[in-house]
């Protein structure tokens, strides 16, 4: 499970100390890390252990209470250039179900300043095996297929850093395949990945780095090539018995 | 020098095309639903069936009557249109999409609000024909100062109602709120529309509506600028 890419390069994500409270609960309570190119942490946690409230802080939805956050090598704090460097996957589809699945990678394409954006878009949708459909309505999709053309959405602007939070929700076998084969060309190709998962199998999977959070810290952290299965088990069950 | 200038004025335009890319998709996903339009217009068609006939012409003149009757029909059958306009982006959180990419938040809320004028627009543009038919109003010495002040007054009610269609939508009563929120800022919009619209009408000078027209631009840029630069924090967390 090691990165064959060295640490040692400029990394693409750089968290230090990052907290973000709503009132007295803090969601995100001093979180460091950094991932060079390639890399993928696995994140898992219970319910309500901060998981998500990190990725929509690194994604830019959330400003960090305190703490720094840098995307290649540009803090968090510069707003547009540093989202312009993350792409983000979610359970929720964040499509426009009235357009079509082209329609909406195409207008994400557009957002992000992509000038061969009608090549990008066929390849995007292309690489999630939904070109046959480009043209439905996202209305007329199954959840799978609307999960599909939301990776497609996501990747269309080749972004640096992934941020998917519980990816593979809503995909068959076949779709949750082909977003592993995506996640893993995207490492390949320097991207790094940070992914939300309670699916231990999938997330070790494609990891070089895993973390278990717990009411907003990670209990526990393991840096590439030391990641173990097992025991990653054992923490993340014990996580889970005691709650986020 | 030129290089300076352009290079100042590249945020300006990066908002303005990024608006516009948010515009042109809101209206996409309108023309092919067309629920909120048609929702607007028949509620403003029979606004103006419904004044009609509650009207008894020999004690009100039409020409008193008719601009009350216009701005209380935009207004309303508006925040039909401006309630959907951020409700699209709360169907599978379309809006974390959106916020997460480069585009500015200024150009998310210009965008959002260049697609609500062209909405209600569209509206006026069948609901004031419609009001000379029914209340037998002359319009052709008057329509292009009409159009003026339907086009001020329609930009300040699209940008306050914008800002609150934005800041409550996430909220449980959102229907309920956008009104109440809103409804107090239309009105010195509203008051200037019709006291203009009134002095059309009843054939006054267009200069005697000078007045009201400059002040319904003076609110259009105070409210334009304020939503503009105030929208960001409705979106923060």
């Amino acid at each position: 499970m090691s990165s064959k890419i060295s640490t040692a390069a400029t990394p693409i994500v750089e968290v230090a100390e990052l907290r973000r409270e709503f009132g007295a609960t803090q969601a995100v309570a001093g979180v460091s890390f950094s991932l060079a190119p390639g890399e993928c942490l696995a994140l898992f946690g219970p319910n309500g252990a901060g998981k998500t409230t990190l990725l929509r802080v690194l994604a830019g939805l959330l400003k960090p209470t305190s703490g720094s956050a840098r995307i290649s090598g540009i803090a968090l704090a510069g707003g547009p250039l540093a989202r312009s460097r993350v792409g983000l996957i979610s359970h929720h589809t964040m499509l426009y179900e009235a357009l079509s699945a082209r329609e909406n990678v195409s207008f994400s394409a557009r957002l992000y300043g992509i000038r061969d954006a009608k090549t990008r878009v066929e390849d995007a949708l292309r690489r999630m095996s939904m070109l046959e459909r480009a043209d439905a309505s996202v209305r007329s999709l199954s959840r799978g297929m609307q999960q599909r053309v939301s990776i497609a959405r996501a990747m269309v602007h080749s972004p640096q850093l992934v941020l998917a939070d519980e990816p593979y929700s809503g995909l068959d076998e076949s779709g949750a395949r082909a977003l592993t084969a995506v996640l893993q060309e995207l490492r390949s190709t320097g991207t790094a990945i940070i992914v939300v998962t309670h699916n231990l199998i999938e997330g070790l999977s494609l990891a070089t780095h895993a973390a278990v959070m717990q009411r907003g810290k990670f209990v526990r952290y393991d840096a590439a090539g030391r990641v173990d299965a097992k025991s990653y088990a054992a923490t993340y069950r014990e996580a889970l018995a005691t709650g986020g | 020098m030129r290089r300076h200038t352009a290079r100042r004025l590249q945020p300006v335009a990066d908002i303005l095309f990024g608006a516009w890319l948010i515009a042109r998709k809101d209206l996409a996903i309108e023309f092919r639903t067309r629920s909120a339009f048609l929702s607007a217009l028949v509620f403003a068609l029979l606004g103006l069936v419904i004044f009609y006939y509650a009207w008894d012409p020999t004690a009100v003149a039409a020409t008193d009557l008719a601009p009350g009757v216009l701005w209380v029909i935009f207004t309303f059958s508006g925040l039909l249109g401006l309630h959907r306009s951020f409700g699209v982006e709360t169907a599978d959180h379309a809006i974390d999409g959106l916020l997460a990419s480069p585009v500015s938040r200024e150009a998310i809320f210009l965008g959002k609000a260049i697609a609500n004028l062209i909405f209600v627009g569209a509206v006026q543009a069948i609901a004031i024909p419609a009001l000379a038919l029914f209340y037998n109003v002359p319009l052709g010495n008057v329509a292009a100062p009409l159009i003026a002040i339907a086009i001020l007054a329609a930009i300040g009610l699209v940008a306050v109602g914008t800002l609150f269609s934005a800041m409550a939508v996430n909220t449980r009563l959102a229907e309920l709120l956008l009104p109440m929120l809103a409804l107090p800022f239309f009105v010195p919009i509203v008051i200037a529309a019709s006291q203009a619209t009134s002095k059309l009408l009843s054939g006054r000078p267009v200069i005697e509506a000078a007045a009201w027209l400059k002040l319904l631009l003076a609110f259009d840029i105070v409210f334009v600028a304020s939503c503009t630069l105030a929208y960001p924090f409705t979106v923060e967390d």
